[in-house]
């Protein structure tokens, strides 16, 4: 569809924004200072690396957020949609789409070089790996519908930072905790908050991007 | 543009406008079919913009309402062009939601950049772009929208002598051919058979 081949176009490439290069490469960034910050402890490394990993997943997804609602408010293209009957529901889900793939699978693929610089074993890798897979859709949603909220804000990109810590945090405990049980239930239980915020994202980002219109 | 120029209209009955806690105007009843045009005047901040959003249901009416039949193309200070993009693109991709089947209408188009001025400013990111050459721009999307109701907010706003009249044609055309056109502006907007609705005289 349209919507979704415009996103894709600005998130992933993004020009001037930087698009799906720039949060790989502060994830990156994150996860090679790490080792340079706690000294070469391989038992140590290999013991936190996992939740690292998420926390830099985290801040690497926070990055993008003030240009993904805000400018589509400003430049009046929610107007347009709304005059040709698209719901600002529609254009939000397809957001958190787009979001997501610009930032989910990179994110994943960026991991592996990141495990390897911590020292992490297959089993941890893999746990961490599926855990992305779980939790990084829930954290797109979660931007998109803080992007929405901000939009129009003074500060707002600051304000959305501060705003999805908070709310990411059942992600992270879940995502990261499966890291130490290495069970099932903490990723199953990842996915869960994921969907929960993906079903809530359109309903409450839409009308956030409705109430901004005044 | 499809139909007959009877099935197109907007009646608004007994609308008013609240801006905080200011009543901009009240009691605005006005009727227009379709090759109609009206012109609402008033001195800045007296609610033209705020009656055009409500026309386009972009805004709620504090009183009464308005019911439009047609479909609503909307001209205002945003162009709602990527300012990444180059101009074509970004046209391009109002084009494509807007008529995704479009195969003859390639001429068509190349025709109507070519009448605004435009067709040298295809690979211009649009960011680059002066005022006037944005709004002719947001004509471009507005044209290929092939909407039956135009809702020009302040349209001739940036534009040089030379493009004033275009616009001024290119809605004098779209009456002629059946559409409608509301257009708020305190300039002058010369065309044939356009009435003017003075905003002050609703003035809450």
């Amino acid at each position: 569809m349209t919507l979704l081949r415009r996103d894709l176009a600005r998130l992933l490439l993004g020009g001037r924004g930087g698009g799906a290069l720039l949060p790989v490469l502060f994830f990156l960034s994150v996860a090679m200072l790490y080792p340079f910050a706690v000294g070469p402890d391989a038992p140590l490394l290999a013991k936190t690396g996992g939740g690292v990993i998420w926390v830099a997943a985290l801040l690497a997804a926070i990055l993008p957020l003030d240009r993904l609602v805000e400018p589509d408010i400003e430049q009046g293209l929610f107007d347009q949609w709304a005059l040709r009957g698209i719901s600002e529901e529609l254009v939000i889900a397809v957001r958190v789409l787009a979001h997501w793939i610009s930032f989910g699978p990179p994110l994943m693929l960026a991991a592996l070089p990141a495990a390897a610089l911590l020292g992490l074993d297959g089993q941890t890798v893999r746990v961490v790996e599926i855990g992305l897979l779980a939790g990084t859709p829930g954290l797109a949603a979660l931007g998109v519908t803080v992007a929405a909220l901000t939009s129009g804000l003074r500060g707002g990109a600051a304000l959305a930072g501060l705003l999805v810590i908070p709310m990411a945090v059942p992600v992270l405990i879940f995502g990261a905790g499966s890291l130490g049980t290495g069970g099932e239930s903490g990723l199953a239980l990842t996915a869960a908050a994921s969907l929960v915020l993906i079903a809530i994202a359109p309903f409450a980002g839409g009308a956030a991007v409705r109430a901004s219109r005044g | 543009m499809q139909g007959a120029s009877g099935t197109y209209s907007v009646t608004a009955t007994d609308l008013a406008c609240r801006r905080g806690d200011r009543v901009l105007f009240a009691g605005l009843s006005f009727t227009l079919h379709g090759t109609e045009a009206l012109q609402v005047a008033g001195t800045n901040g007296i609610g033209k913009s705020s009656l055009l959003r409500i026309v386009a249901g972009l805004a709620p009416a504090f009183e009464g309402g308005c019911t439009v039949q047609g479909t609503i193309g909307l001209l205002d200070e945003k162009p709602a062009l990527d300012p990444a993009l180059p101009l074509g693109r970004a046209l391009a991709f109002w084009q494509a939601l807007d008529c995704p089947a479009l195969e003859g209408g390639a001429a068509d188009t190349a025709a109507q950049l070519e009448r605004l001025g435009l067709s040298g400013l295809l690979d211009v990111p649009v960011r680059y772009l002066s005022t006037g050459q944005k709004k002719r721009a947001a004509f471009a999307r507005l044209l290929s929208q092939k909407a039956a109701i135009w809702l020009l907010d302040e349209p001739l706003n940036g534009l040089d002598g030379q493009a004033v009249e275009l616009a001024e044609t290119l809605t004098a055309e779209h009456c002629a051919a059946g559409g409608i056109a509301l257009v708020a502006s305190h300039q002058a907007f010369r065309m044939p058979n356009l009435r003017t609705l003075e905003l002050s005289r609703y003035a809450a």
